[in-house]
């Protein structure tokens, strides 16, 4: 390891590689930056801004931000984990969280994220959009209440399924995820339930049907470790499929 | 022509293969709205056949563009201009009066598919206001008298080319004139000289004279214009790009549309320059959808700039000197002035930024290098070229050569179009115009800095106050926080909704000073809008993002008496009103009686 090739995440010296991004580094380091919208497996997107790090006074993405060498970047001061905490509330009052209520509860990046940000409450005035739910696909329900817009099954299914099932229409505020068929249900699209899209999600916007609640909530991903350590959820269903490890 | 044969033939206008086809998405449904009013289901089925994309993607487009639509608007499509400048004229009674007189909703087509009215983002009509555009037309100067006449050729189903020609008349309103519109002649004819000069010196002769005289980009940003030629000139690639953006969306400048419409061969001899400097062969005019009007005139002169020799095959008679210039539409999207975005908007898609690095110069339009320059930076590099270093320096302050255009509307005499060497005070500008009374001068648009006459004294510079050419002025009968909240719904409708902080702190904000403007904001919310305000700055993907919540965080700044005067006088007020939010089941059980109420609130 020379200084070459090593910039420094709150003090850790951090290698990288030609062409990495902070967020590749420090994911292959072992090193937790929340994000939402970063997968490794997917270009990077830098959308939902939740891993704002600190480099020289100014704050950048660190999914879509080359390393280089000798960096200082802050990832852990107090306005940096405040300014994510206030993008998160922003996400949970955009759309309608109710995570009492929610399949994925214990098991949402989201909502652990929010968990390791410290966030206790939503704060800003809820928008409470009129969303539906569309559950005319035979194995696989989506609830556009609950999507963050962060495209992972846009990018997924267009790049990995090669089948453009997702994409997202409108503007501001108005952003929304559609779905590419006739009647623009997900019944009559082509998508199926081992689409990669379908395991992408970090949030409970895309689930599984007929397997509500088999895990009990307090035996899920995120309910004995955070997200620090356990990591993300598209990685973990990766491993239920038995499928190649993704990260 | 019947539908179906419109469409067929907008698409076969297309190129060869799908990938240089969906290059042309935008502009195939600019051509579809225009002719249709809208896009029918026919239409988004054959194009996504045409183009090997799905037609969800093709809606995304649409659902993207506020001048494109899925559902007819009509025979006449009119959009007021909706900028605080056309308020202050009085828009909003106007509209108001169209409504009335032609029976519709704001937005809302008339029953028999004859009319729609709706609000539109700042026309670039600041100066000869209230505007509008009737299917791409401009009228400018509406009165009460001149609704009354457009609703009754509205009824009688007039064609618009049989309307009165002086609706559309519209004036070039040039009050100072300092090196670059010196000239009048200059604007006549196409002219060559900047391009002479480039095959006598060579390219990097004339960059390091654009270099000795401190050019730097118009649009507002200042970004020094030798600087990104050459980093674009040394960027390896097969192709290289000319961008000129026209996408002139802040609201109160239109000073782009008075040099497209004046001087468009000198801006077009600029692309021509940068093409023969970075080695591009191919350039494009990104003209935003409200200047329509403007798209033949340009594409005359570009003929015209052929048939002179300044533009196709060998280009002065050069061999290897090839390039040529297309004009792409924008459609009602402000966030496509910003140049990667705009560059996602020429390639045929949503306009959304990209992230940064890799820079447009080393990966731009088709991941090849590009350079965006404003149309203002064009015409005055090509009239550097022509008339040297020394005759552009000779005006300006040392970091900030040469004049600006600025574009001056609101409270004065005589607004219009103002060319000023780089220094000038503000209070020499509003005394030229003939302000008076002034209360505050918002300077860069509704990006910009909102200054109170107490800093008059402050120049227009780059090391001072910035700007791409707007320049509102606010007399002290007007109520500032209007301007405010007109900017505050201004960027949360142009938006991209890309990233989070914009997309929904925009929102937030904009409820927020509804609430101010209400009378029902706390301490409490404007510690909520410092909070959402400073959080947008440091974290948005782009610039509209991050210079959003400028006019909120100006207003509690330097205005803080506004402020206070507004607050409700109690330490919290809920965001929502609790007698408002039982209307719905009033309505649902039929009852308006006292017991149906909030007794507080009654």
């Amino acid at each position: 390891m020379s200084a070459a090739n090593t910039f420094r995440l709150d003090g850790l010296t951090i290698e990288f590689r030609h062409g990495d991004t902070i967020m590749d580094a420090a994911l292959r380091a072992g090193a937790y930056i929340p994000h939402l919208c970063h997968n490794p497996e997917f270009t990077p997107h830098g959308s939902c801004r939740v891993c704002v790090v600190e480099i020289n006074g100014r704050r950048v993405a660190a999914c879509t931000q080359p390393a280089a060498a000798g960096l200082e970047v802050d990832n852990s001061s107090g306005a940096i984990i405040e300014e994510r905490r206030n993008l998160l509330q922003m996400l949970f009052v955009e759309g309608n969280h109710i995570c009492p209520g929610c399949e994925k509860s214990g098991a949402c990046q989201l909502q652990a994220v929010a968990y390791y940000t410290g966030m206790l409450s939503p704060h800003y005035t809820h928008f409470f959009p009129r969303r539906t739910v569309d559950a005319s696909h035979p194995d696989t329900a989506i609830d556009f209440n609950r999507c963050i817009l962060c495209e992972l099954c846009v990018r997924a299914s267009r790049d990995i399924d090669h089948k453009n099932v997702f994409t997202l229409s409108g503007r501001g505020i108005d952003t929304h995820l559609t779905i590419n068929s006739p009647s623009g249900t997900l019944g009559d699209s082509t998508f199926a339930a081992t689409d990669k899209a379908a395991s992408v999600c970090p949030v409970g916007a895309i689930l599984p049907k007929h397997c509500g609640y088999d895990q009990p909530i307090g035996e899920r991903l995120y309910d004995r470790q955070p997200i620090s350590i356990v990591g993300d959820v598209a990685t973990q269903e990766t491993d239920d499929h038995g499928e190649e490890h993704g990260g | 022509m019947k539908q179906d044969e419109i469409i067929k033939a907008i698409i076969a206008s297309a190129g060869d293969s799908p990938e240089t086809r969906r290059q042309y998405l935008l502009q195939y449904l600019c051509q579809i709205q225009h002719r249709l009013s809208y896009i029918p289901g026919d239409a988004i089925t054959q194009l996504a056949a045409m183009l090997q994309m799905p037609a969800a993607g093709i809606r995304g487009v649409i659902g993207f563009y506020a001048f494109l639509h899925e559902q007819p608007r009509g025979d006449y499509d009119i959009l007021l201009s909706d900028s605080i400048t056309d308020h202050m004229l009085g828009s909003r009674m106007l509209l108001q009066q169209l409504c009335n007189s032609l029976g519709v909703e704001i937005g809302v087509p008339r029953a028999d598919g004859r009319v729609t009215v709706a609000t539109t983002s700042c026309t670039g009509i600041c100066d000869q206001g209230p505007a509008m555009l009737v299917n791409g037309q401009v009228i400018s100067r509406l009165s009460g008298s001149r609704i009354d006449r457009i609703c009754k050729l509205i009824e009688t189903g007039t064609n618009i080319s049989q309307w009165p020609a002086e609706f559309f008349q519209l004036e070039d309103n040039i009050r100072r004139r300092d090196l670059l519109l010196a000239d009048e002649t200059a604007a006549a004819s196409p002219d060559g000289s900047a391009l002479r000069v480039l095959l006598e010196s060579g390219a990097d002769a004339l960059l390091d004279v654009i270099e000795k005289s401190g050019l730097r980009g118009r649009g507002g940003a200042g970004f020094r214009t030798a600087m990104k030629w050459r980093f674009c000139k040394q960027a390896a690639a097969d192709n290289h790009y000319v961008v000129c953006n026209a996408d002139e969306g802040e609201p109160g400048t239109f000073k782009d549309r008075v040099l497209l419409d004046s001087y468009a061969d000198s801006v077009f001899e600029g692309m021509t320059l940068c093409a023969g400097v970075i080695g591009a062969s191919r350039g494009y005019l990104y003209l935003r959808g409200e200047y329509r009007y403007l798209l033949e005139p340009l594409a005359a002169v570009l003929q015209q700039r052929r048939e002179n020799g300044l533009l196709g095959q060998r280009i002065l008679g050069k061999d290897g000197f090839d390039f040529d210039i297309e004009i792409h539409l924008g459609a009602g999207a402000y966030i496509c002035g910003e140049e990667s975005s705009l560059i996602e908007s020429l390639e045929g898609k949503r306009g959304i930024p990209r992230n940064r690095p890799p820079f447009p110069v080393t990966h731009g339009f088709l991941k090849k290098p590009t350079v965006v320059n404003n149309v203002e930076t064009f015409m005055a590099a090509a009239r550097i070229a022509a008339l040297g270093a020394d005759w552009f320096c000779i005006a300006g302050t040392a970091e900030s050569t040469g004049t600006k255009l600025l574009s001056i509307s609101g409270d004065c005499e005589r607004p219009g179009i103002y060319e000023y060497p780089f220094g000038v005070t503000i209070k020499q500008v509003l005394e030229d115009c003939g302000a008076t009374n002034t209360q505050a001068v918002q300077v860069a648009g509704a990006a910009g800095t909102t200054l109170p006459v107490a800093e008059a004294g402050r120049c227009i510079a780059f090391e001072d106050v910035s700007t791409g050419g707007s320049f509102m002025i606010f007399n002290n009968e007007r109520k500032l926080l209007d301007m405010v909240q007109n900017f505050a719904h201004f960027f949360a409708h142009e938006s991209c909704g890309f990233c989070t902080p914009c997309r929904v702190g925009g929102s937030l904000l904009k409820d927020l000073v509804d609430k101010l403007v209400n009378g029902h904001a706390t301490q409490y919310d404007i510690t909520a809008m410092q909070q959402i305000g400073a959080l947008m700055k440091r974290t948005s993907l782009c610039g509209l993002g991050s210079t959003a919540p400028n006019p909120v965080l100006d207003l509690l700044e330097r205005f803080p008496q506004l402020v206070e005067d507004r607050l409700a006088h109690s330490g919290y007020e809920p965001a929502f009103d609790l007698d408002a939010a039982l209307q719905e089941a009033r309505d649902i059980t039929g009852r308006d009686d006292a017991g149906a109420h909030i007794e507080a609130s009654t």
